[in-house]
């Protein structure tokens, strides 16, 4: 399909944390501090938990939305990468091999695995990319569901051991909340950098206007491909942590399913924003663990958010409210009478 | 030599269900360009439908083909007003279309395990195709013939329905181009509705009589998205001839994957679709309608 990939959203995030005003690193500073405190703020180990998850899923959504948001490449495949990450590192451990080897062979064969989905997924952009990544991401699925004498298939693989880093242990909630903050704060710090780097300016440029791009002597093919390899890098940490926070993996976490969340997560916050995933991941897992508690259909849940998000709000909730408070705003301004001025025809984002 | 037979058979029988599943899914894709994440679920659909019409809730038994026909007809329905109600809204907008079907395709999902549980349900071989066929002393199931002369005729009859027909005409010139097709008079929107309509229906009817083969069981169309998606990739999209020739090439490399290398079954499939990105990226037939 010569169909250009059209992202949710082509909002021009390149701004955003690149303005440097005080105000701004005030923000920041706060926002740190307020997710330092968070553990200490909150009594119950079962929603210190819920933040563990939360910041961890947020990583995931950071690298996949590298791909959705800048690069305009739509995955359905990455809870294959998540996963690839994730099993190498439980196989090694239930192996009787140590930390380190396990984490880093992880990130390796999540590495491996994301070059193999990039040199075959780039071949197609658009539809076509989303087609061959879906399908990528269900061979991974089946092999882990599959493969029993590798994976355990339905039965999964336990770990029964969290990593010491310099001594401490991980295995109260708390502590681990501290370490996935720390990842976590590392990896938005790496988009931010990232984002705000020529290459991803470039690899926006490659998102609008590829062949413009070709033109001007950027390698289209090149650039999508290392923000491929960046995007899984932040999705096999994202697979590690997953594995070491419910000490557990099963097929179930390389579902469809998993990458239909994971997508839900950057579109809901909004693709190729640098917060909007974190705030997506936020809500998608906040809206799974209080509608778990009440109904056992997340599934259906998650199809009808899904559809909803996509007709009436494609931007993403966090534009998508800008965009109606400021509509709303507007045609109560234009009530009073008051006289149209430039911020009324503030650019809207496209969808 | 015996079990090779067996096992081309059931392979040839597993590719004409993989062509019911994958026609329309070419189709729908060569028409509207958006790959239908609902068909694997419209597949599942119409075979729980049609175990419903076959005893149990609708309280009388219905001859197996009539049933599976209403069950068909059902997920016609389902899928046309699918695209109605919810893909023409987003016309023009072909990846919010693909994440839509997405999202209805868990919910389908849900539903169905609501409704008729998550126990796997065998639907029962027609009395009359019951037997076997013997041959130098192999026994071929009659029903796995019957599936195979179904989708032979269903493959003859699509191709002369966008062969000699004008709805196939005026379906071949909205696949070519739309714009133009517009331009001299064809409702390309309703073009839209009939092709999704009976995609879906196919789907459906593939479902339902897979039924006796594969059984009826949650996750079904998990299982058979993907196929679909490699034969498409594997055939090209909007081919007829495609789909048909990559679901027999999918068919043979599952089967015999599963008989030969049951752990790595899935992944065997993904050998001709990485031989056919890498050096024919648009499918073996893309570019292609017929």
């Amino acid at each position: 399909m010569n169909s250009p990939a059209a992202s949710p959203v082509t909002n021009p995030a390149t701004s955003e944390l690149t303005g440097g005003g005080a105000v701004r690193r005030v923000a920041i500073a706060v926002a740190v501090l307020a997710l330092v405190a968070v553990p200490y703020a909150i009594e119950q180990v079962y929603y210190v938990n819920i933040a563990s998850q939360i910041l961890l899923y947020a990583v995931f959504a950071l690298g996949l939305n590298v791909l959705v948001g800048y690069a305009g490449l739509v995955s359905l495949g990455h809870a294959g990468l998540f996963g690839v990450a994730a099993y190498v590192v439980a196989y090694l451990l239930a192996a009787g091999h140590g930390h380190a080897l396990a984490i880093l062979a992880g990130l390796a064969a999540g590495l491996v695995a994301t070059a193999g989905f990039a040199a075959l997924a780039l071949r197609a952009t658009g539809i076509s990319f989303i087609m061959i990544t879906l399908a990528l991401g269900e061979i991974i699925w089946g092999l882990a569901y599959r493969w029993i004498s590798i994976t355990g298939g339905d039965n999964g693989i336990s770990v029964s051991t969290r990593p010491m880093p310099f001594g401490l242990s991980l295995d109260a909630p708390r502590a681990f909340y501290d370490a996935t903050l720390i990842v976590f704060l590392l990896a938005v710090g790496a988009v931010a950098i990232f984002v705000r780097s020529p290459f991803g300016a470039a690899l926006c440029g490659t998102r609008d206007q590829p062949r413009r791009m070709n033109a001007l002597g950027y390698h289209v093919l090149m650039i999508r491909f290392w923000a491929f390899m960046f995007s899984g890098l932040l999705t096999s940490v994202a697979g590690i942590l997953f594995v070491y926070y419910t000490e557990f993996i099963s097929p179930q976490a390389l579902a469809l399913t998993a990458s239909a969340e994971g997508l839900l997560m950057v579109i809901s916050g909004g693709a190729g924003t640098l917060l909007g995933p974190v705030v997506g991941a936020a809500l998608v897992v906040i809206v799974k663990n209080v509608v778990s508690a009440y109904i056992t259909r997340w599934n259906f849940m998650l199809g009808a958010i899904f559809v909803a998000i996509v007709v009436f709000m494609p931007e993403g909730l966090v534009p998508g409210a800008v965009r109606l408070t400021r509509s709303a705003w507007q045609s109560a301004s234009r009530q009073k009478g008051t006289t149209r001025n430039a911020a009324a025809s503030a650019p809207r984002p496209q969808s | 030599m015996t079990f090779w037979l067996l096992l081309t058979v059931n392979s040839i029988t597993f590719g004409g269900l993989l062509f019911l599943l994958s026609a329309g899914f070419s189709l729908i894709f060569g028409l509207m360009r958006i790959p239908n994440l609902t068909h694997g679920s419209m597949f599942m659909v119409g075979a729980y439908l049609g175990t419903s019409l076959l005893g149990g809730t609708s309280g009388f038994t219905l001859n197996f083909w009539v049933a599976a026909l209403i069950a068909a007809v059902e997920v016609a329905i389902l899928g046309a007003l699918m695209e109605r109600l919810l893909l023409r809204r987003l016309a023009g907008q072909q990846l919010a279309q693909v994440l839509v079907t997405l999202g209805v395709s868990f919910m389908a999902a849900d539903l169905c395990l609501m409704g008729w549980g998550g126990d796997p349900i065998s639907v029962a071989t027609p009395p009359h195709l019951a037997g076997f066929v013997r041959v130098d002393g192999a026994a071929f199931p009659l029903y796995r013939m019957a599936v195979i002369l179904i989708a032979v005729v269903f493959a003859v009859a699509l191709w002369l329905m966008l062969e000699r027909t004008r709805l196939g005409a005026m379906i071949r010139a909205g696949v070519d181009d739309p714009q133009m097709a517009r331009v001299v008079g064809i409702r390309v929107s309703q073009l839209f509705t009939i092709v999704f309509a009976l995609g879906a229906g196919l789907a459906g009817f593939a479902g339902i009589i897979s039924g006796p083969i594969l059984s009826v069981y949650p996750g079904l169309d998990q299982d058979m998205l993907p196929l679909a998606l490699v034969v498409v990739i594997l055939g090209g999209t909007g081919s007829l001839l495609g789909s048909f020739v990559g679901s027999i090439i999918v068919g043979f490399i599952y089967n015999f994957g599963q008989a030969l290398l049951p752990e790595l079954a899935y992944f065997v499939l993904f050998l001709p679709m990485v031989l056919v990105l890498v050096l024919r990226p648009q499918g073996l037939f893309g570019g292609q309608i017929l």
